[in-house]
């Protein structure tokens, strides 16, 4: 059989063909770290030291896509927000910049080169994209319009603005969405192959369909059909099958599974009209033996891998700090014994 | 009286629907007092919208809404000092190292709407919260996080309340506790609920432990 790069593979899958295997991708953002020895803040300080740290993490676990994506706060330290650094996760938002509702009335986006933060993402996709050229696909993540009001004003404030303010959430999607728009182009200008459209609170899980279907659908679909390259759909953990014939039409051509929603059942109500990327339990994976990693790759395998549009991740788009190097080397393992297409009885549990 | 299974149906059709009208004149025609419709009829309802959520039934959005009208509706009612509300060994709410506040808030309401005492301690890093559980002799702590890195500190605050001699009563809430079923013994934590909903059962339990302790 043919062998594909990662491009092809990743390409392939998207649509809905098999290639020689199921593409897999370690969305693992702060292992870089370890293998080169720094602490996750002095890791993110230096564009060079996130770029080293993919591919170094690329070329250990042979997995399918580098990524851009430094960290979720970064957007909202541009927006003036407070970012908070651990030693063994994920840098945090602080206190949300807007103190009140009512500052939306004058809000302005910020301009993407005065933001130190996003700048060092933009120079992380160039280096990738030096490094690797059209080989592997790499991820640039934004926040959507929609969700960035968590970090910007605090989630229950959010909610409430939502019930109860239509005129300032009118005005903060107009304001956001500039700022996304603006921020994806830059990202696929550096380099980045595709746009992870990062919209937790899209999910059934944090809204009924029905008012996501008159709010957060309306900006997706304004606002993915002005990023200038394709799009994923990431609900961060949370619940997709309610929403998916939505999710379909704002135009993304993929979508981030939770580890609480059944693969086989989304790739059914996914037919052909998306690609699913899922679904290994992050928090979970930090304590699997090498065994039930590989039972867990082998039964996601044969609940999605069937006729591609499938691409094999955790279920959030972050593998967290405390994951094992042995668990990321299990999946890696699994995926490419049990992966190869056309897939047999042998590839499931 | 109406119906019970009636009125809790008609209730939580209500709280869903974001209906504070309607669930002001469900509590009228109940014939229940304050503290009666928050036992019989707040907590189950929103109990059966904590199951409906975890299920995947109903959103976040509902859960944190129908847990503010309880609240709000038992506040007018019941006296502004507060006699009606339970006596419970000292408990305290709070959030570990993190900013995210939604799932405190939300468990601070149902509490409010079950008529139970606490302090809400807000944010929280471990060195404060050791204190102030020690000078304010909590019995019983609920601690929310979100971050995977928070959940895990937890272990820690269990490490320095037992060095301290403190007996502490912990229950633990939030998404790592949700995606990991066993984290909760992990970190040596008491108990843990999916839904704040489902964390007045344990508090109940809880609360008849420390009792039997004292005695």
């Amino acid at each position: 059989m043919k062998t594909y790069n990662s491009m092809q593979r990743v390409l392939a899958s998207l649509g809905h063909q098999e290639p020689d295997r199921v593409p897999f991708f370690l969305l693992a953002t702060m292992h870089g770290a370890k293998e080169l020895g720094l602490g996750i803040k002095e890791y993110f300080s230096r564009a060079e030291h996130v770029a080293a740290g993919q591919l170094r993490l690329r070329e250990k676990y042979r997995h399918d896509c580098l990524s851009g994506f430094l960290f979720a706060p970064l957007e909202i330290e541009a927006w003036g927000g407070e970012v908070i650094y651990y030693e063994d996760g994920p840098p945090n938002s602080g206190q949300p910049p807007l103190g009140s509702p009512e500052e939306i009335r004058h809000l302005v986006p910020p301009r993407l080169e005065d933001a130190t933060g996003l700048q060092r993402t933009l120079a992380t996709l160039r280096l990738l994209k030096q490094e690797s050229g059209d080989q592997v696909p790499i991820l640039g993540v934004v926040i959507s319009p929609f969700s960035l009001p968590v970090m910007q004003l605090g989630f229950a404030t959010y909610l409430d603005l939502l019930g109860e303010r239509p005129d300032l959430f009118r005005r903060l999607m107009t304001v956001n969405q500039e700022f996304c728009v603006q921020w994806a182009n830059a990202q696929l200008d550096a380099g980045a192959t595709a746009i992870c459209y990062f919209d937790p609170v899209a999910s059934p899980t944090i809204l009924p369909r029905e008012l996501y279907e008159t709010t957060g659908f309306q900006v997706a679909r304004e606002t993915l059909a002005r990023i200038k390259g394709p799009t994923a759909t990431h609900l961060a953990s949370g619940r997709c099958l309610g929403i998916m014939e939505l999710l379909a039409r704002t135009g993304t051509a993929a979508v981030g599974i939770s580890s609480h929603e059944d693969l086989a059942e989304v790739k059914s109500a996914a037919a052909g009209r998306l690609s699913i990327i899922g679904n290994l339990n992050g928090i979970e994976m930090r304590r699997w033996t090498p065994h039930e990693t590989q039972a867990k790759v082998r039964e996601a395998i044969s609940k999605g891998g069937e006729g591609g549009g499938f691409i094999l991740a955790d279920n959030h788009g972050e593998i967290p700090w405390q994951v094992p190097d042995e668990v990321l080397m299990a999946i890696s393992d699994a995926v490419h014994t049990f992966g190869r297409y056309p897939l047999t009885p042998n590839s499931t549990p | 009286m109406t119906d019970p299974m009636l009125l809790n149906r008609e209730l939580e059709t209500a709280l869903l629907g974001l209906n504070k009208v309607a669930t002001r004149r469900i509590y009228k025609e109940s014939g229940l007092t304050p503290t009666g419709f928050a036992e019989m009829v707040f907590m189950p309802v929103l109990d059966s919208i904590g199951d409906k959520w975890e299920k995947g039934e109903v959103a976040l959005s509902q859960v944190y809404v129908s847990g503010r009208i309880c609240e709000s509706l038992l506040n007018e009612l019941l006296p502004a000092e507060g006699s009606d509300l339970k006596i419970t060994p000292p408990m305290a709410v709070a959030v570990l190292e993190d900013s995210h506040l939604l799932g405190k808030r939300i468990l601070c309401s149902v509490l409010r709407a079950g008529g139970y005492q606490f302090t809400d301690f807000g944010q929280q890093h471990l060195e404060s919260l050791v204190t102030r559980v020690h000078s304010e002799n909590i019995r019983i702590l609920l601690v929310s996080t979100l971050m995977l890195s928070s959940a895990l500190r937890v272990k820690e605050l269990r490490r320095r309340l037992d060095t301290a001699g403190l007996k502490v009563k912990l229950i633990v809430g939030g998404a790592p506790f949700r995606f990991d079923a066993s984290l909760w013994k992990e970190v040596g934590a008491d108990a843990t609920s999916p839904t704040a909903s489902g964390a007045i059962s344990i508090i109940q339990r809880l609360i008849r432990e420390v009792e039997d302790e004292n005695l």
